[in-house]
């Protein structure tokens, strides 16, 4: 076998932070060739990204060290080349495309300036660029690019943004594109979009693809090799079909086992009890944007209605309007036979303590100032007939016990806790108040696949403990399959779809419901087939 | 070394007194500061009981003497000034007048304007709109010519220089408080809070100013200075402190007739208001670090390897 375009090997990374080392990466070897894709797959903290950091040079150096190892690009060393020569390469020969396309391009200068400025940089005469540009625009399927160059980033959706971040990575040609989690941040259908183009792209320039990802899914659909990473260790590496289908390492295997939607499809035991909760004829406009269309639903006792849809669907809208943190233009929300849009601030109030909710980021939704008891016990402290003062110590013990943390927990701070604690947490704050209802806004979007299914196995157990009711809202179909009762499916402001769980993953009624469904993408690579030869 | 928990917390935590002199102390400048600062709040409590008979007292056989000689008693020690009273005894009786006016005013600016500015981001279009623009107007107008305006009209008395030097502070506290309450009251712990039926007293106090609170500290801390120095410039126009009562600033003004010959007159003065402004400054960075969860274990990291 010929020379490999891009090998690491034996690469150490660590980080000094918090008055100690962090060895981020240890030991991890592996190679790219032409036109393959390799898939470096692995949760949060695992090292994966800070591995294609330091072939990009990107490592802050300090807090980071490379304390051990060799990259090399074509037999040519990169970590002791001459910073000049390495300039050279980074960008013309290894390109690299982000997570966030909006954060890594200028709001204040058109997007064909700053695709023609990658290229002006490495000595491209300018008229060149701006034709490159246009060419690549067009490449990447931005229609009349020529028109678009002189447009500003702000104007341009997510997925059509990561379009530009790739034409920017493809200026020279590279050999090697790094795509760091390119379509973490899109919309199912826009990410299956994204892919394929990156692999269209591969196939055309013969270039290597180096695809990190947290996703299962992902690199089913793309890679040729994978390896698997976790705590900064490679655990698992070889062809897809091996280790997703052959699993030696536990990791992996537990990886794998906790990718939603594997499980069998909950039958709902709640029958036709009564409606707790009744939205009727929800209308919502922000300016001339219409976010909410005459959105109905019921909710029984005890039940979970999951509202699925993509960003700008007007699901997360639908919440804040049942809880009153935005007020709908019409419409009614009915619980026990009042209505809440209805309400005034001082009776809504009384009513507030049977309605919690459970934001996506239990970074942000914890007060980073309060300690996890002030977080919890916040809850009697505003209801003050909840609780006498001398039970809220014990009453929090056992609430932490519930949601699976300890007793000695409650006087540290959230940043003290991993992400799936942190959303524990906030759990056990929406338990405070014993509400019959509780609304998961992405619940567990922002978290790894294996604490995501723990989070969820702790939900179930909440319902059948404690008999709440869940308005759970996902814009991702497989994460409702084993847990919700009732599916509603929303787009752009209204419901296309409502009906149980076993009739909209099996059959499908509306044209987008059987979209959304197409464009999850299988973490098993015969089931990725038969989805495919479907949709096709 | 104790044991500790996760990200280097301590599982026990001690009580609570010990814990906040060990906090000081493991911040050496921080330790300095408050040594000095406390020194200048003894010197404004009892100096000009001790001293002020010294300090007034004029001699003009000893004009202009220079620092660093004791022929002529230990408070000539820091030199005297045009009227050869001892600088030395002087500064320490200036310390009540300049500390009080500097912190009434800045206390009174900093509350104020904390206040107005958590309503303003906080409460409906119309009152945000209306006390912005009383901050505008503020602004707007010179605020020197507001305090001559001002003190000439009503008596220059310690009081009076205070309310002026105070409201013309005001939109600084306004508008920093009102930007950052813009921004927290939208972060996912505040509409946490709001669905759990927390009040808009509540969430201002307990969820949004703790937030503000470092930035405001620190914009507080800078601004003691400046207020010394804008106190002095008003009692060089001879509308701010009337001789013979002194302060810092008046001071430095009165020295700047003889910079060439005797650069000591303003010298003196001038270090101690920069020493204060910095002393201060290094309490409120403490501060910051203390009062903020996230980074409180840097303080107790040195700490525990300084005892280690």
């Amino acid at each position: 076998m010929a020379e490999h375009i891009l090998e690491v090997r034996d690469l150490s990374v660590e980080f000094h932070t918090a008055g100690k080392v962090v060895e981020a990466v240890r030991n991890v070897s592996f190679h790219l060739d032409r036109g393959e894709t390799l898939a470096i797959l692995g949760e949060s903290g695992s090292g994966k990204s800070v591995s294609a950091s330091a072939v990009m040079d990107l490592i802050d150096c300090p807090p980071g060290r490379i304390t051990s190892g060799a990259i090399t690009y074509r037999g040519e060393d990169l970590l002791h080349m001459p910073a000049g020569k390495r300039r050279e390469v980074n960008g013309r020969k290894i390109a690299m495309i982000f997570q966030d396309p909006l954060a890594h391009l200028n709001p204040v200068y058109p997007v064909g300036w700053q695709i023609a400025e990658a290229m002006r940089v490495h000595g491209m005469p300018a008229g060149d660029a701006h034709r490159r540009t246009i060419e690549l625009m067009g490449r990447v399927g931005i229609r009349d690019p020529e028109q678009r160059a002189r447009a500003y980033p702000h104007q341009f959706s997510g997925g059509q943004r990561q379009r530009l971040m790739i034409a920017m990575a493809l200026g020279y040609d590279p050999d090697v594109l790094i795509a760091d989690e390119p379509t973490t941040a899109l919309d199912v259908t826009v990410q299956l979009q994204i892919l394929r183009l990156l692999q269209e792209l591969r196939d055309e320039t013969g270039m290597g693809l180096l695809l990190i990802t947290h996703d299962l899914g992902v690199v089913a659909e793309m890679a040729d090799r994978a390896i698997v990473m976790n705590a900064g260790e490679v655990v698992e590496t070889g062809a897809v079909r091996d280790v997703l289908k052959h699993p030696n390492h536990p990791y992996t295997q537990k990886l794998i086992a906790a990718v939603p939607g594997q499980g069998s499809i909950r039958h709902s035991a709640v029958g036709v009890a009564e409606p707790i909760l009744s939205v009727r004829n929800l209308n919502k406009h922000f300016g001339t944007y219409h976010a909410l269309r005459d959105v109905s639903f019921d909710l029984r006792a005890g039940e979970t209605v999951a509202i699925v849809g993509e960003s700008g669907s007007g699901k997360s809208t639908t919440a804040r309007a049942i809880v009153r943190l935005d007020d709908a233009d019409s419409g009614s929300v009915q619980y026990g036979g009042r209505d809440l849009c209805a309400l005034s601030d001082k009776e809504m109030f009384r009513l507030r303590r049977d309605i919690q909710m459970v934001f996506q980021d239990p970074t942000q939704s914890l007060n980073p100032r309060m300690s996890v008891f002030q977080i919890i016990s916040e809850a009697w402290r505003i209801h003050a007939d909840i609780l006498p003062r001398n039970q809220w110590r014990a009453r929090v013990l056992e609430l932490l016990d519930l949601v699976g943390l300890a007793a000695e927990h409650a006087d540290r701070y959230p940043h003290q806790f991993s992400g799936g604690q942190r959303q524990r947490i906030a759990i056990a704050r929406a338990l405070a108040m014993q509400p019959r209802i509780i609304i998961c806004d992405e619940a567990v979007s922002a978290l790894d696949v294996s604490v995501q299914s723990q989070v969820i196995r702790l939900l179930d157990n909440l319902r059948d403990q404690l008999g709440v009711a869940f308005i759970f809202i996902a814009h991702d179909l497989p994460v409702v399959r084993d847990f919700a009762d009732r599916v509603v499916v929303m787009k752009e402001g209204a419901i296309v779809e409502e009906g149980d769980v076993v009739q909209i993953f099996e059959a499908p009624a509306h044209a987008y419901t059987q979209a959304l469904l197409a464009a999850s993408l299988e973490p098993d690579p015969d089931q990725r087939g038969k989805h495919q030869r479907e949709s096709a | 070394m104790t044991q500790t928990g996760i990200n280097g917390a301590p599982t026990k935590s001690p009580p609570k007194l010990p814990t906040w002199l060990g906090l000081l102390l493991a911040d050496k400048f921080a330790t300095a500061a408050v040594i000095f600062l406390s020194l200048v709040v003894v010197a404004a409590l009892i100096g000009p009981a001790l001293l002020d008979g010294v300090a007034s007292k004029v001699a003009f056989r000893g004009r202009n003497l220079a620092p660093f000689q004791l022929d002529h008693g230990w408070l000539m020690i820091l030199g005297s000034d045009s009227l050869g009273r001892p600088i030395f005894a002087r500064i320490i009786v200036a310390a009540q007048n300049t500390m009080m006016i500097a912190a009434f005013t800045v206390v009174a600016a900093s509350c104020i304007g904390a206040a107005l500015g958590l309503v303003a981001g906080y409460s409906r279009k119309f009152l945000s709109d209306a006390i912005l623009r009383l901050a505008d107007v503020i602004m707007s107008f010179p605020s020197l010519l507001l305090a001559v305006i001002v003190l000439y009209m009503l008596e220059p008395a310690v009081t009076n220089l205070v309310i002026v030097l105070a409201i013309t502070r005001i939109p600084v506290y306004l508008r920093t408080t009102r930007a950052e309450v813009l921004e927290i009251r939208e972060r996912m712990f505040v509409q946490a809070a709001k669905v759990m039926g927390a009040s808009s007293w509540r969430i201002a106090f307990v969820h949004i100013l703790p937030m503000v609170l470092p930035t405001l500290l620190t914009i507080a801390t800078l601004d003691f200075a400046f207020v010394m120095l804008a106190e002095s410039s008003l009692s060089f126009l001879g509308i701010g402190i009337q001789p013979p009562e002194v302060t810092w600033g008046l001071m430095v003004a009165q020295g700047r007739p003889y910079m060439n010959q005797a650069w000591w007159l303003s010298f003196w003065p001038g270090l101690f208001i920069v020493l204060t402004a910095m002393s201060l400054n290094l309490v409120s960075n403490w501060l910051r670090i203390v009062l903020d969860p996230t980074q409180r274990w840097r303080l107790e990291k040195r700490r525990e390897t300084n005892h280690g």
